[in-house]
């Protein structure tokens, strides 16, 4: 726990796609932020290109895909593989938004780490990420 | 309005929130003290001025509301099937989404479309496809709303082209186009241009329908998604009426005369699940859009005057918990709207917080309407609640914090200088996260969500949208292109290029265009070339 504190957690949210429902991802970045994490918040209508490239810039340790237009099965998988292609496993990768229930074994087989979908609350969100990036601090130090 | 401090009634009241949804303090009791000092004046009678009580004297006894289901899904042939399942089923206009590509100005073939393609909406690419979206449905008949923005114009170009095909002249056609690009940049966040290039094509819109399409509605100015965004419904009235009087300024520096466009804009408001909040809106908006167009913007004709909207119930407000309960927080909204004197209303299915709605649920949804209309009797007299202490009162507080925003955004230098500035985004922001935080803490509860929780709920049938109905758009458009003359196309688009780099209307060329198959992704791109591309800066 106190490796962890040393520095502060850094988590992407992301808009992959091109659906402008931004609501749900700047509560969550809202949060996190309140919660004392780093929050890169790309903006809306990013290419999976443009979050791999974010994510390894900003050396996060999690990225949240907030997706509201059904192309999660498109653009989720499209992220994982460029950041393996990069090397990168070890970055806490969530996805939130309106995700039927059949598709998140499917995502989490990918390796996404958690699904939110409409009602999570952001205490568990936010719960969520810091537990997952201190694991992902403690291995790193 | 009476300011006199109020007596309180000595009674024990429960732990409680008593404030509206939007955090309106509600009184523990109203009376003749909150009546307004001046009822003629200010409340009046249905059909006059300043149309609080109703834009029509008759209101529903004259003519019922427009039940108008916004549908769009897959390709033009599956919506095609939706539009006539909804009319054989009583809905009386048509309303069609489009997926987000064509919002967004690409074609259904482009690196960005990819697996987007049909999925918030019906794909249309080229006038083929819209061809086909409107194939065996009279365009005189109906009337049609289309929910498009950036590219309105050339949607509208596509739709006046099929009308014409089907014998229908420009003149005869009735429905409406979004357009209102504004509350893009504020909320929905759909765009293609940089916002001054974007209003111009907004003016050009309504110039050239003023003209050619009398029947038609260029602009819905739209406070949906600034809701759904969350806003509260102060910020809805305000940014969406200040984005109303931002277009009738633009067309007026154009040289327009406010009585020949105005009668022809009209509204789009959200049905939140605050009842009495809602209705004080719809009443707050028609009272201000009157007097705003008649005192600061000269209008003379009453048809300016006279705010008229259509209704959607909250996306937002649906659970995907225990979806069934939508059913009823549905009707209580649709029953708002009507109360509030809307002129067309879509209700929201019992399924949307999990993915497009089935078949089975965009029935039920039409049918709380009709059940609204020939049911509940709610349709028998005009403004049944005009005159409520209570309402009347939440009535004048509206329109009082609407005016409060109207004179921060003149200080910021209008709404363009508002939003280059991030005002009414991060004023929506901060009230989505108060909201948010609210629910956190169970100051406020959403049943099934935040109590009265249920464990292990039956999974709900949902659509799934065929993941081949990409390939077979992406197909259709490749035929389209292969068919056309392309020496035509390149034409059409260049004189779209050499008329944006000018100040003409861009409506002609557009339309030239769209005859000769250009696709939407082409001519997007051809204006992007002069007019460049848009980028937020967003806040959270």
């Amino acid at each position: 726990m106190e490796a962890a504190t040393a520095r502060k957690i850094r988590v992407v949210v992301a808009k992959p796609g091109l659906d402008g429902h931004d609501r749900g991802a700047k509560i969550i970045a809202r949060a996190l932020r309140d919660a004392g994490m780093e929050v890169i918040y790309t903006g809306l209508h990013q290419t999976p290109e443009q979050i791999a490239e974010t994510v390894i810039q900003e050396d996060a340790d999690a990225v949240g895909l907030s997706i509201l237009s059904g192309a999660h099965m498109t653009l989720v998988p499209r992220v994982v593989e460029l950041l393996a292609e990069q090397g990168v496993d070890d970055v806490l990768v969530t996805v939130g938004g309106t995700i039927p229930a059949d598709d998140i074994p499917e995502l989490k087989k990918l390796g996404v780490a958690a699904v939110f979908t409409p009602g999570a609350g952001t205490d568990e969100i936010v719960d969520f990420i810091r537990a997952g990036a201190a694991e992902r601090h403690q291995q790193g130090e | 309005m009476a300011t006199e401090p109020r007596e309180k009634p000595e009674i024990e009241e429960r732990e409680a929130e008593f404030s509206t949804m939007s955090g309106q303090p509600i009184e523990p009791l109203y009376g003749p003290e909150d009546a307004s000092a001046d009822p003629e004046a200010t409340i009046g009678r249905p059909g006059e001025y300043p149309f609080t009580r109703g834009p029509y004297e008759s209101m529903y006894r004259g003519r019922l509301w427009t039940m108008r289901q916004f549908a769009g899904f897959g390709t033009v042939e599956e919506t095609n099937e939706r539009f006539q399942y909804l009319l054989d089923h009583g809905q009386t206009g048509l309303s069609t989404a489009f997926d987000m590509p064509t919002l967004m100005g690409y074609d259904s073939d482009h690196a960005r479309s990819l697996g987007e393609v049909g999925r918030e909406g019906v794909a249309v690419d080229t006038l083929d496809d819209m061809e086909q979206l409107f194939a065996g449905i009279p365009l005189g008949a109906v009337t049609t709303s289309m929910t498009i923005n950036a590219p309105a114009a050339i949607l509208l170009a596509f739709y006046v082209l099929v009308g014409e095909a089907q014998g229908v002249p420009a003149e005869r056609l009735g429905g409406t186009i979004q357009t209102d690009i504004l509350k893009e940049y504020i909320a929905q966040k759909e765009w293609c241009f940089p916002i001054e290039p974007a209003l111009r094509l907004v003016t050009d819109m309504i110039e050239w329908c003023t003209e050619q399409m009398p029947r038609w509605h260029p602009v819905s100015i739209s406070g949906y998604h600034i809701r759904e965004a969350g806003s509260t419904a102060q910020q809805e009235l305000a940014f969406t009426l200040k984005d109303g009087f931002t277009y009738v300024e633009r067309a007026l520096e154009r040289g327009l005369d406010v009585d020949d466009f105005a009668p022809r804009l009209s509204f789009f408001f959200n049905a939140h699940i605050d009842f009495f909040e809602e209705i004080a809106k719809y009443r707050a908006a028609r009272r201000i859009w009157a007097r705003e167009l008649r005192e600061t913007y000269g209008a003379k004709r009453e048809e300016s005057l006279r705010l008229r909207f259509h209704a959607q119930t909250a996306g937002v407000s649906l659970t995907a918990q225990q979806p069934l309960n939508n059913v009823v927080r549905t009707s209580l909204e649709a029953l708002a709207a009507v109360l509030g004197g809307t002129q067309s209303l879509h209700t929201n299915s019992f399924d949307e917080a999990l993915a497009l709605p089935t078949e089975e649920a965009v029935r039920v949804a039409l049918r709380t309407q009709q059940i609204i209309a020939f049911e509940s009797g709610a349709p028998n007299t005009p403004d049944p609640l005009g005159g409520s202490w209570f309402v009347e009162k939440l009535t004048d507080e509206m329109e009082a914090a609407a005016y409060g925003y109207f004179a921060r955004i003149d200080e910021l230098g209008g709404m363009v200088e508002a939003i280059r500035q991030n005002f009414p985004q991060r004023e929506i922001a901060d009230a989505s996260f108060a909201y948010q935080r609210e629910l956190n803490e169970r100051k406020r509860i959403v049943v099934g969500v935040n109590d009265f929780v249920q464990a292990d709920e039956e999974p709900t049938p949902i659509l799934r949208i065929d993941p081949a109905l990409e390939r077979k758009q992406v197909g259709r458009l490749a035929a389209t292109r292969a068919r056309r003359d392309g020496a035509e196309v390149e034409a059409a688009l260049a004189e779209l290029k050499r008329v944006a780099a000018g100040e003409a209307n861009l409506m002609p060329p557009i339309v030239a265009a769209a005859r000769v198959r250009a696709t939407e992704g082409e001519m997007i791109a051809a204006l992007q070339e002069v007019f460049g591309t848009y980028t937020e800066s967003p806040v959270f």
